[in-house]
C-alpha cells in the first residue's frame, strides 16, 4: 500500500524551520564527511562548534542567538612525512567525568581538553604495513563509557582508556572487524540489559559492525554493505541508522542486523547523520544540498522501527559536509558546506 | 589524502587548457597549420611516455603554484608564447572549469568519465587536420602507441578502485580547489556560476547511476517482507538515470562534463573575484616552509625531466598568444591582479638562493636528473610484460 505523506498544520510532527544568524569561520569547511561537531552546554548557555578546514580545524563558541564568543584554531601535529598533514575529523567526546576534544589526521590522533586549550594525548599512526598507494589516516571518533574509540585506514578500531582526569590515556585494545578504512563510529549508553549492542562502526565498503563495549569489546553482528561506502552512522535504542554513498538511509535492528527501513533519502552521497535521542529525531545531510529530518518510533503492535519524514531543507548551491542538531529536542540544527566559511543555523518556528 | 589523484588532475586540466588554447588560436586568427602544430606539440609532450611514468607514480598532490609551473612549461612546448598575465588567466580558467566538473560529478567515479571526455576531445584535435594528413598519421600512430600506454596506466591505476577510494580521490581534488572562486564570464552567462563565484548545484535532472530517485520510505518485517510504503516530498525534481556512461576505450560517456564548452567560439573572460577575507588563511598555507618547497622542486624536476620539449626545427617563427581581446587589456590585467591570486611562478633570475638556483637549473633540463624510483622494480616489469602481451 502506498500512502502519500500528508503535510499540514494538523500534523504535529511537521515543523517549519527558518534560517538563523550564521556563525562566521576563519577558514572554509573541507569536503569531508561528518565535518561538524557540536557540544551543547545548556548550563553555561553556550554551544561549541568544531569544523575541519584542511590542515587546521576551527573551534567556535557561540551564545544561543549565534553570537560568536570565542575562537580557536588547532593544527594537525606534523610527525614524519612531507606534505602538511590534513585533519580528517574533529569531535567532542562526552565521557562520565570529563569531555575531551579529539582530532584525527593523516598522522595520528590528538586529544585535547574540551576547549582545545591543552593537548593531553598524542598517538602516532603506525603505517608499517600500508602499501605505497594506500592513504594512511585516522577517522571515526566516538565515546563509549570511559573509552574513546577511533577508526583507522586499515579498518582497525583503536580503543583508548580515558582516566577521570589527567593525561594518563592508554591504548587498551585494537578491534578487528573491518578490512577497509573506517568512516564513522556511533555509540549509545547501554540500555541496561546484557548482550546489548552499544556501538556501531562503519567503513568505506558499507560494512557495519555492531559491538558491545566493555573491558573487552565484543563483536556482535556484521551487517554487510552493497558496494557503496557508509560515511555516517547513528545508534538509537538498539536501531542502527546508516547513511550511504548512494543517498540511501537504512535502519537495522542492531542485535540481529535485520533491515527494517529503507529510505531513498537523497540524490547524492550522504555526508552526515545526527540524532536528537530524546526526541527520536534523525537528521540526514547530503551532497545534494538537502538536509532532512526524520521521526523514528517503534510501532506498539509490531515492535518494528518506523520512520516519518518531518522536514526537508535545501541549502542552495552548497555541497553540505556536516550537520548536527543543536539542542536535545531536535528543534534546531547547524550545517557546514564545502568552501563555505560559515556555519549555517536553522531553528524551528 | 589519495596518492592516486595527480594523473586525473593533470590530464583534465591539460584537456581544458587545450580547449581554451584552441579557441583563442581561432579567435586570434592564427594560421591553421601553426595552430595545429601548437596543439600537436602540446599533446605529444603531455603523452610523452617518460612523463606519463612519472605522473602515475603514487604521490601526494602538490600546491597550485607547483602545478602551474608544469603547465607553463607545457604551454611553451611549441612555437607559441604567452605573457604572464595570459598564462595566469589560462590557469584560472582551467582550474575553475575542472573544479566545476569535479563538483558536479554525480558519482565520485564519474571523474573517470570526465577524463574520457577530455581524452576523446584530444583525439579529435589530432584527427581534424586533412591538410597535413601524413604528419597527422605519423603523430597519430605515435600517439596511439603512447595513448595505449597511457590508457593502460589509467586502467591499471583506476580500473579496480572501489567507490570509497574514488570518494577519497574526489575529496583530494576538492581540497586542491578549495577557496577558488574566480568568476568566469562564460559560467556566469550560462548560469553555471553565481555572481559570488560559487557554482550552481542543480537539484533537478537525472540521479546518479545506481541511486534511486529520492522520495520513498519502505518498511520491512523481520522476515524481509515489505509491510509499508510511504512517499515523502524530497524537494528536488529528480528523474531516473537513463543509462550508465561507458568506461570503455570508445563509448557514449553520457555525461557532458569535460566536453568542450568553448566550441561555440565564445570569448573566455575571467573576472578577478576581488580581495575577500576568506582568501587570507588560504594564502598563508600556500607560503610553504622551506622543506616543502624543496620537495616540490624535486617533484617538478622529476616530472619535467620526463617532458621532452622539442626544440623548434628549422626557421619556424614563433608567435605570442593573448588570452585577452587586446594587448592593453592584457597589460591592465597584469597590473590589477589581486595579490592573493598571484601564482609567483618560479623565476630562475629572481631567486637568490644558491641551492634553489641549482635545483632550478636541473629542472630546466640542463643536467641529468637522477631519478629515485618509488615503485619497486617488479611493478615496472609487470607493466612491460603486459605491454608485450598486447
Amino acid at each position: 500500500m502506498v500512502a502519500v505523506d500528508s503535510q499540514g498544520p494538523q500534523d504535529s510532527a511537521v515543523r517549519m524551520f527558518r534560517r538563523e544568524r550564521s556563525i562566521p569561520l576563519r577558514g572554509s569547511a573541507a569536503a569531508l564527511c561528518n565535518n561538524l561537531s557540536v557540544l551543547q552546554l545548556p548550563s553555561r548557555n553556550l554551544t561549541h562548534f568544531g569544523v575541519v578546514h584542511g590542515p587546521s580545524a576551527q573551534l567556535v563558541s557561540a551564545a544561543p542567538e549565534g553570537v560568536p564568543l570565542a575562537q580557536r584554531q588547532l593544527h594537525a601535529k606534523e610527525g614524519a612525512g612531507v606534505s602538511p598533514p590534513l585533519i580528517t575529523q574533529v569531535h567532542w567526546c562526552v565521557l562520565p567525568f570529563r569531555v575531551l576534544l579529539v582530532l584525527t589526521s593523516h598522522r595520528g590522533i590528538q586529544m585535547y581538553e574540551s576547549d582545545g586549550s591543552v593537548m593531553v594525548y598524542w598517538h602516532a599512526l603506525d603505517s608499517g604495513d600500508a602499501s605505497p598507494v594506500q592513504a594512511v589516516f585516522a577517522r571515526g571518533i566516538a565515546a563509549s563509557g570511559h573509552f574513546i574509540c577511533v577508526g583507522t585506514w586499515s579498518g582497525r578500531i583503536l580503543v583508548f582508556d580515558i582516566p577521570a582526569k589527567g593525561p594518563n590515556i592508554v591504548l587498551s585494545e585494537e578491534l578487528a572487524g573491518h578490512q577497509t578504512p573506517v568512516t564513522d563510529i556511533a555509540t549509545e549508553p547501554a540500555q541496561g540489559q546484557d548482550c546489548v549492542a552499544d556501538m556501531v562502526t562503519a567503513d568505506d565498503s558499507g560494512l557495519l559492525c555492531v559491538w558491545r563495549s566493555g573491558p573487552e569489546f565484543k563483536l556482535l553482528t556484521r551487517i554487510p554493505g552493497f558496494g557503496v561506502p557508509c560515511p555516517s552512522v547513528q545508534l538509537w535504542h538498539g536501531t542502527v541508522a546508516a547513511g550511504y554513498g548512494d543517498g540511501q538511509v537504512r535502519l537495522y535492528e542492531a542485535g540481529t542486523g535485520t533491515l527494517h527501513v529503507q529510505i531513498s533519502a537523497h540524490a547524492r552521497a550522504i555526508c552526515a547523520l545526527d540524532l536528537a535521542s530524546e526526541a527520536g529525531k534523525l537528521l540526514s545531510a547530503a551532497e545534494d544540498t538537502f538536509v532532512h529530518i526524520w521521526k523514528l518510533s517503534r510501532s506498539p503492535e509490531s515492535g518494528y522501527t518506523e520512520v516519518e519524514h518531518c522536514h526537508g531543507e535545501c541549502v542552495p548551491d552548497t555541497q553540505v559536509c556536516g550537520a548536527r542538531f543543536c539542542d536535545p529536542s531536535g528543534s534546531s540544527f547547524a550545517v557546514t558546506g564545502y568552501d563555505l566559511a560559515e556555519i549555517l543555523r536553522f531553528s524551528s518556528v | 589524502m589519495s596518492v592516486r589523484t595527480l594523473p586525473l588532475l593533470f590530464l583534465n586540466l591539460g584537456g581544458e587548457m587545450l580547449y581554451i588554447l584552441d579557441q583563442r588560436l581561432r579567435a586570434q586568427n592564427i594560421p591553421g597549420d601553426k595552430a595545429r602544430k601548437v596543439l600537436h606539440d602540446i599533446i605529444s609532450t603531455m603523452f610523452n611516455r617518460k612523463f606519463m611514468e612519472e605522473l602515475f607514480k603514487p604521490q601526494d598532490l602538490y600546491s597550485k603554484k607547483a602545478l602551474r609551473t608544469v603547465y607553463d612549461r607545457l604551454a611553451h612546448a611549441s612555437i607559441m608564447r604567452l605573457n604572464q598575465a595570459s598564462m595566469d588567466k589560462l590557469y584560472d580558467l582551467m582550474t575553475m572549469a575542472f573544479k566545476h566538473q569535479v563538483l558536479l560529478c554525480p558519482r565520485p567515479k564519474d571523474v573517470l568519465l570526465v577524463t574520457f571526455n577530455h581524452l576523446d576531445a584530444i583525439k579529435g584535435f589530432i584527427q581534424d587536420s586533412p591538410a597535413i594528413l601524413h604528419q597527422v598519421e605519423e603523430i597519430f600512430r605515435q600517439l596511439t602507441e603512447v595513448k595505449c600506454f597511457f590508457l593502460l596506466c589509467l586502467w591499471q591505476t583506476y580500473g579496480g578502485l572501489s567507490a570509497g577510494e574514488f570518494q577519497l580521490i574526489r575529496q583530494t581534488l576538492l581540497t586542491f580547489f578549495q577557496d577558488l572562486h574566480i568568476r568566469v564570464s562564460l559560467f556566469l552567462k550560462d548560469k553555471v556560476q553565481n555572481s559570488n563565484g560559487r557554482f550552481v548545484l542543480p537539484v533537478s535532472g537525472p540521479v546518479p547511476w545506481g541511486t534511486e530517485v529520492p522520495g520513498l520510505i519502505r518498511m520491512f518485517d523481520s522476515k524481509g517482507k515489505e509491510v509499508k510504503k510511504v512517499e515523502f516530498k524530497h524537494g528536488g525534481n529528480y528523474v531516473t538515470a537513463p543509462k550508465e556512461g561507458s568506461f570503455e576505450l570508445y563509448g557514449d560517456r553520457v555525461l557532458k562534463l569535460g566536453t568542450n564548452m568553448y566550441s561555440m567560439n565564445r570569448p573566455v573572460e575571467t573576472h578577478m573575484s576581488g580581495a575577500s577575507k576568506n582568501l587570507a588563511p588560504r594564502t598563508q598555507e600556500n607560503i610553504a616552509p622551506n622543506p616543502l618547497a624543496k620537495e616540490e622542486l624535486n617533484f617538478l624536476a622529476r616530472l619535467m625531466g620526463g617532458m621532452e620539449i622539442k626544440k623548434p626545427s628549422g626557421p619556424e617563427p614563433g608567435f605570442r598568444l593573448n588570452l585577452f581581446t587586446t594587448d592593453e587589456e592584457e597589460e591592465q590585467a597584469a597590473l590589477t591582479r589581486p595579490e592573493e591570486l598571484s601564482y609567483e611562478v618560479i623565476n630562475i633570475q629572481a631567486t637568490q638562493d644558491q641551492q634553489r638556483n641549482e635545483e632550478l637549473a636541473r629542472i630546466m633540463g640542463e643536467l641529468e636528473v637522477t631519478d629515485q624510483p618509488r615503485q619497486s622494480a617488479s611493478k615496472g616489469d609487470d607493466l612491460l610484460a603486459m605491454m608485450d602481451g598486447l
